[in-house]
């Protein structure tokens, strides 16, 4: 699906270069490049208020910049009306036109195009299909479900076969189980159509499940830009660490600092050695932290075997969710509880509080933020 | 339900409000030329000699060509008034709002005078086209506050959303604003329409010796016998009166069913 240059590198749609936005002395996105490949599933991260609506409003059009450039497919878009520009936007209030019906809704873009009506009404019908409305049709705009406007809204910006749609957090307005089932809609609908989709989401969650690549956004700068699973497995920062998924923190001091090899002491786990590549930016002697993931730290249920790399800790409070079991426990050494998740299996018992156990981890797991 | 003394009260309220001009009709349909009880018999003859005078006539077509003018006048600029408040953003706009909704509150005998003396002080003859002004001067609070409603009540984006799908500022404004609003322009000319057939100040103080219906009426009751024409040509104006406000209020509140939204308020 994905059309590739010659080089074999996915071709950029969208190349953002040092985009700077001012309302008046507020400064709302800083110095934001990146470039956004032909068909994929791009999704802006970040907390509320970073600029993540701004941004994709400068795309759409609808934001003027104040510096750098927007090119969609190559083209500049400095001066280029909304109207005109090959992107499409789902609004999060869905904006679905009240006084029409919802054929009229999904065919409103089309009433400029060359098309005889009987090809509009077909494009309007598969449109429907698509997002599993076809029965709909006749429907007033405003008798419908908050799912099936969400329906309505991609089918009508999808008609127009844009090259770029872009998403204003169009799952927010749903209820959990209704955003797990969108999310899986959206993603296969974004394959089916290999439309480049640009979803914008303050959920770090659905941002994991549904992106090719994220960027990760606080005050109005990209943070990082990397796919979901260097994202979670190497944080740029220590902040990205914490808004992606969860991770304990443990004091630790750099005692060696080499090409390849970074050696550490952390509390709780030790004297460890770490490849390069696990530390962010520059490593420097001195204090710094240690991060690792809830499950990067196995609970050891049937001592007894030996693992190399062993801690013993004191659980100090449960959280069961069924699947899982998250712990909250003291590890020898340092100073405060860490997050631990283990799977719940047949057999296998759920500690109690107050109980001590032995833990194994690894350090390739282990990020150091300087 | 059991009759409360509160509910006696509103009845009597109502009574005391509504008894004078239950006496319209029953005066106007009275066969004698004395406005006094008890009534004489049933008779069309006054709304007969309606159709005979022609100067009454001359001041129907005066007020006609004044309202219509003043509820298009009105409501067109309070179109643009009211998407410039619910839109955009510029400074002093709380204090030009405000100053346009003053003559909500101004006493119209203020109006009228100040109307009058700047009309001589120009050497401008007074006529249909002053009372004009002075009543779209009037109407326009009253079109900003209808529409402004409906333009707040309309979600933005909407008007983006059309752009975005290939349309231009003016053909959204014809395809998505137009449409959402419609209930309220309608709404704004009928109202608008009312307050200037029924406006007497004004129109006395600019109307010349081209009178306007509450004016051509006000000078019929130095006339005794022509009182039971006059309680007939007022009958017919509050009928029709009623039946605009009535017809105003069913096109906001189906603009608002419409939108989906719940009613807040209103004129009646
Ligand atoms: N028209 C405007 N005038 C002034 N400041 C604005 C304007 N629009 C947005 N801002 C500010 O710019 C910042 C970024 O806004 P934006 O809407 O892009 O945030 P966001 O990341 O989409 O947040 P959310 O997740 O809450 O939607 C905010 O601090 C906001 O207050
Ligand atoms: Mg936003």
């Amino acid at each position: 699906m994905r059309d590739t240059s010659d080089t074999g590198r996915p071709q950029a749609i969208v190349t953002l270069q040092d985009v700077e936005k001012y309302y008046g002395e507020y400064h709302a996105l800083r110095g934001i490049s990146a470039e956004i490949r032909q068909g994929e599933f791009f999704s802006l991260l970040g907390p509320s208020g970073c600029g993540k609506t701004t941004l994709l409003r400068a795309i759409a059009g609808f934001e003027d910049i104040s510096s750098g450039t927007i090119r969609l497919d190559g083209r500049d878009m400095e001066g280029v009306a909304p109207n005109r520009r090959p992107t499409n936007l789902v609004f999060q209030s869905y904006a679905i036109f009240p006084h029409l019906t919802v054929s009229q809704n999904v065919g409103f873009g089309l009433r400029k195009a060359k098309m005889s009506p009987e090809d509009k009404r077909r494009a309007v019908g598969e449109a429907l299909e698509m997002v599993g409305l076809g029965d709909f049709g006749a429907r007033a705009a405003h008798a419908l479900s908050g799912g099936q406007r969400q329906r309505v809204a991609l089918a009508r910006a999808l008609i127009l076969k844009p090259r770029v749609l872009l998403l204003d957090e169009p799952l927010s307005a749903l209820d959990k189980k209704m955003r797990q089932v969108m999310q899986v809609e959206l993603i296969k609908l974004q394959r089916e159509v290999g439309i480049t989709f640009i979803l914008v989401t303050h959920d770090q969650e659905e941002a994991l499940v549904m992106s090719d690549r994220i960027a990760v956004m606080f005050e109005g700068g990209i943070a990082q830009l990397d796919d979901p699973e260097t994202l979670y497995r190497r944080p740029a920062s220590r902040r990205v660490a914490e808004f992606i998924g969860m991770m304990n923190f443990l004091p630790a001091q750099v005692t060696g600092t080499g090409p390849e090899r970074i050696e550490a002491e952390v509390a709780g786990l030790g004297r460890v050695t770490l490849d390069a590549g696990q530390c962010p930016g520059e490593a420097r002697p001195g204090a710094a932290a240690v991060g690792l993931r809830p499950e990067s730290l196995t609970i050891l249920f049937d001592s007894g075997v030996a693992h190399d790399r062993e801690v013993r800790g004191t659980v100090a409070e449960v959280t069961y969710y069924g699947d899982m079991t998250y712990y909250d426990i003291a590890l020898d050494g340092a100073p405060d509880t860490v997050s631990v998740s283990a799977r719940n299996m047949p057999g296998r018992r759920v500690l109690e509080r107050g109980e001590t156990t032995a833990l194994a981890w690894d350090p390739r797991a282990l990020s150091l933020f300087c | 339900m059991k009759a409360g003394p509160l509910t006696l009260f509103a009845l009597l309220y109502l009574l005391v409000l509504y008894a004078p001009i239950m006496l319209l009709p029953i005066f106007a349909f009275n066969d004698g030329t004395v406005i006094a009880f008890p009534l004489r018999g049933f008779t069309t003859e006054w709304f007969g000699l309606l159709l005979e005078t022609p100067a009454l006539h001359q001041a129907t077509r005066n007020s006609l060509v004044i309202a219509v003018s003043v509820a298009v006048l009105a409501t067109c600029l309070g179109l643009f008034a009211a998407r410039a408040a619910t839109r955009y953003r510029f400074p002093a706009k709380t204090g030009i709002l405000a100053f346009i909704m003053l003559p909500l509150v101004l006493p119209e005998v203020i109006v009228a005078i100040s109307l009058l003396v700047v009309l001589m002080q120009l050497g401008l003859d007074s006529g249909n086209w002053s009372i004009i002004a002075g009543h779209t001067l009037l109407c326009i609070p009253f079109s900003i506050a209808i529409l402004q409603g409906s333009f707040s009540n309309m979600d933005q984006s909407l008007e983006e959303a059309a752009i975005d799908l290939g349309e231009t500022p003016l053909s959204t404004f014809r395809l998505v604003t137009l449409p959402l609003v419609a209930p309220g322009i309608v709404a704004s000319l009928l109202i608008c329409f009312t307050i200037s057939l029924d406006e007497f100040i004004i129109a006395f103080f600019l109307s010349g010796n081209a009178p306007t219906l509450p004016v051509y009426l006000w000078g019929q009751l130095r006339f005794p016998a022509r009182l039971p024409m006059v309680m007939a040509l007022g009958t017919i104006l509050v009928v029709l009166s009623i039946a605009l406000l009535v017809i105003a209020e069913t096109f906001r509140r189906r603009g608002l069913r419409r939108a989906g939204l719940k009613d807040s308020g209103g004129f009646l």
